[in-house]
């Protein structure tokens, strides 16, 4: 079987404090897909996604990466194939240079030294910041910050990335970067954001949460363009879909 | 207040300066420990009216500093920072130790004076050797060489996320200071009465953040053990300067040399 299939049967999970954030979530991801995870804040997105990763246990239902159900003792193989990246890539970055920071995983994993090198070295040389691998993570602008937190999980070589807003707080010109450079993997991609126009230029399917539950699954383009439900849903249509602001055309 | 902020944040400057290269720097982490740990023993072991043999432990730090191309200032002022607690604890020596102990024609010192700037020379060196140990080795590599040195796993984890909690705390109050100030036009500090609530804020904000930046270390594979990755095997440069350290400071223990070369000079004068 394939490592890139994540099975999500009938998630369920409750916050210490009882709030109810997954109520019976059920999903299939196949090998290669892009998926864009949408819904209003607090719609169980983040939470979906720490329990892709098993940083968070579910109360009730299961999850398999490829046929490894995602529990305690099967961790470390899950984390390989799933890499996550965080909202905040100051979580992520912690180390005092960015080399270290992206050989932070595969010395994790006890590959030699040269191994980490050749992954670091190639990492960051995908997202671009080859040049910056000597600097400390903190002097880094918000989209260098970015692109060295992805470069920490791509050097793991994870068969399916897992994103939490990745564009939040970049610049327009950072976001096309990182829209080019997310179009470029061929891994298994699962986004989840508030930014319908990357979903509708990176993912070919889109699921709905709303209070915990998938409102709706299936193809990007019908999805985000029906009106009603991106609003019953507490959405909005990507702003490409939108009206002209300057000759109000349709 | 942007200072205090400002300052604070200057605390990375130590693991800036670790990833110098430097003839120091490449000393294997564990001769280093080790050696400041001789150092650290040799200095709290004076008497407290030994001030003149404590003389010749200066050497230590000039070198380093030195070698190791450390800028003197950031490293005196986090000094300075400890500096009040060390005053804090001599300050009553000169109180109750009136006993003359130098005797010159024009001024007398007693025994609290010589006590209280042992303590202040001894607390003065002592926390150098440790913020030079730092700034030339890393938290991180430190925590390897205490690794080979089988100290537990957990001490050293405490010890490594404490040192990255600092950094993480710092932050926080940052934003929070920050925040603060920009609502409180013409306030200097922060009002009494919101100290309670802007220490509970700041403890749970800093423990959430930890607990997403465990959460991001677990992610890739984080089981408890920092990996520093290749640590150079030791070599016979390495045990020379520890060897070499630790027998120069055994000698400066055993033998009061500035006392020496005050008699010797006494001696050709005669």
């Amino acid at each position: 079987m394939s490592h890139h299939i994540i099975q999500v049967n009938n998630l369920k999970y409750k916050y210490p404090d009882g709030r109810e954030a997954l109520n019976g979530v059920t999903f299939r991801i196949t090998h290669g897909e892009s998926i864009g995870i949408v819904g209003a804040n607090g719609a169980g997105k983040s939470t979906l996604l720490m329990h892709l990763v098993g940083v968070l246990f579910p109360d009730e239902g299961e999850i398999s990466v490829g046929d490894v159900p995602v529990t305690k003792k099967t961790l470390p193989v899950i984390r390989q194939r799933v890499g996550m990246v965080f909202q905040e890539p100051d979580d992520q970055l912690f180390m005092t240079t960015v080399y270290d920071d992206v050989a932070f995983g595969p010395r994790n994993y006890k590959l030699p030294e040269e191994e980490v090198e050749k992954r670091v070295k190639s990492s960051l040389d995908t997202v671009g910041i080859l040049h910056l691998k000597d600097r400390p993570p903190y002097k880094l602008s918000g989209g260098e910050k970015r692109a060295a937190a992805i470069a920490t999980v791509l050097a793991m070589n994870p068969d399916i990335l897992v994103m939490d807003e990745p564009t939040s707080a970049l610049d327009p010109k950072s976001r096309r970067r990182l829209i080019m450079l997310l179009q470029s993997f061929t891994h298994t991609k699962i986004i989840a954001t508030h930014d319908m126009d990357m979903v509708f230029e990176l993912c070919e399917r889109t699921i709905i949460l709303q209070d915990g539950k998938v409102i709706t699954d299936g193809p990007t383009a019908k999805i985000l363009s029906n009106v009603e439900l991106m609003e019953e849903c507490g959405l909005e249509l990507p702003l490409g879909l939108q009206g002209c602001p300057v000759c109000g055309t349709k | 207040m942007p200072n205090l902020v400002e300052s604070l944040y200057n605390i990375r400057i130590l693991d800036e300066l670790a990833e110098k290269r430097t003839i120091i720097h490449n000393i294997h982490p564990l001769m280093k420990v080790l050696t400041t740990g001789v150092y650290l023993m040799v200095t709290v072991s004076f008497g407290k009216y030994e001030l003149s043999g404590l003389l010749p432990l200066i050497f230590y730090p000039v070198v380093l500093i030195t070698l190791a191309d450390i800028p003197i200032v950031p490293i005196f002022k986090r000094v300075l920072l400890v500096l009040p607690l060390i005053i804090g604890i001599g300050l009553f020596n000169p109180l109750f130790d009136k006993n003359p102990m130098i005797v010159l024609p024009w001024i007398q010192i007693s025994g609290g004076w010589i006590s209280f700037f042992s303590i202040l020379i001894k607390g003065f060196l002592t926390i150098l050797a440790a913020l030079i140990l730092i700034a030339t080795t890393g938290m991180t590599r430190i925590a390897s060489a205490l690794r080979i040195m089988r100290i537990p796993r957990l001490f050293i984890m405490q010890l490594l996320l404490t040192y990255r909690y600092i950094s993480v705390l710092i932050e926080e109050v940052g934003r929070v200071v920050r925040a603060y100030s920009l609502r409180s036009p013409g306030e200097k500090g922060i009002r009494f009465s919101n100290w309670g609530s802007l220490t509970g804020q700041l403890l749970i904000r800093t423990l959430e953040r930890a607990q997403r930046v465990y959460h991001s270390m677990c992610c890739r594979g984080f089981a408890g053990e920092y990996n520093v990755g290749r640590e150079k095997g030791m070599g016979i440069g390495d045990i020379v300067y520890f060897v070499g350290w630790s027998l120069y400071f055994v000698i400066i223990r055993y033998f009061n040399i500035p006392a020496m070369i005050g008699s010797l000079m006494m001696g050709v004068g005669k």
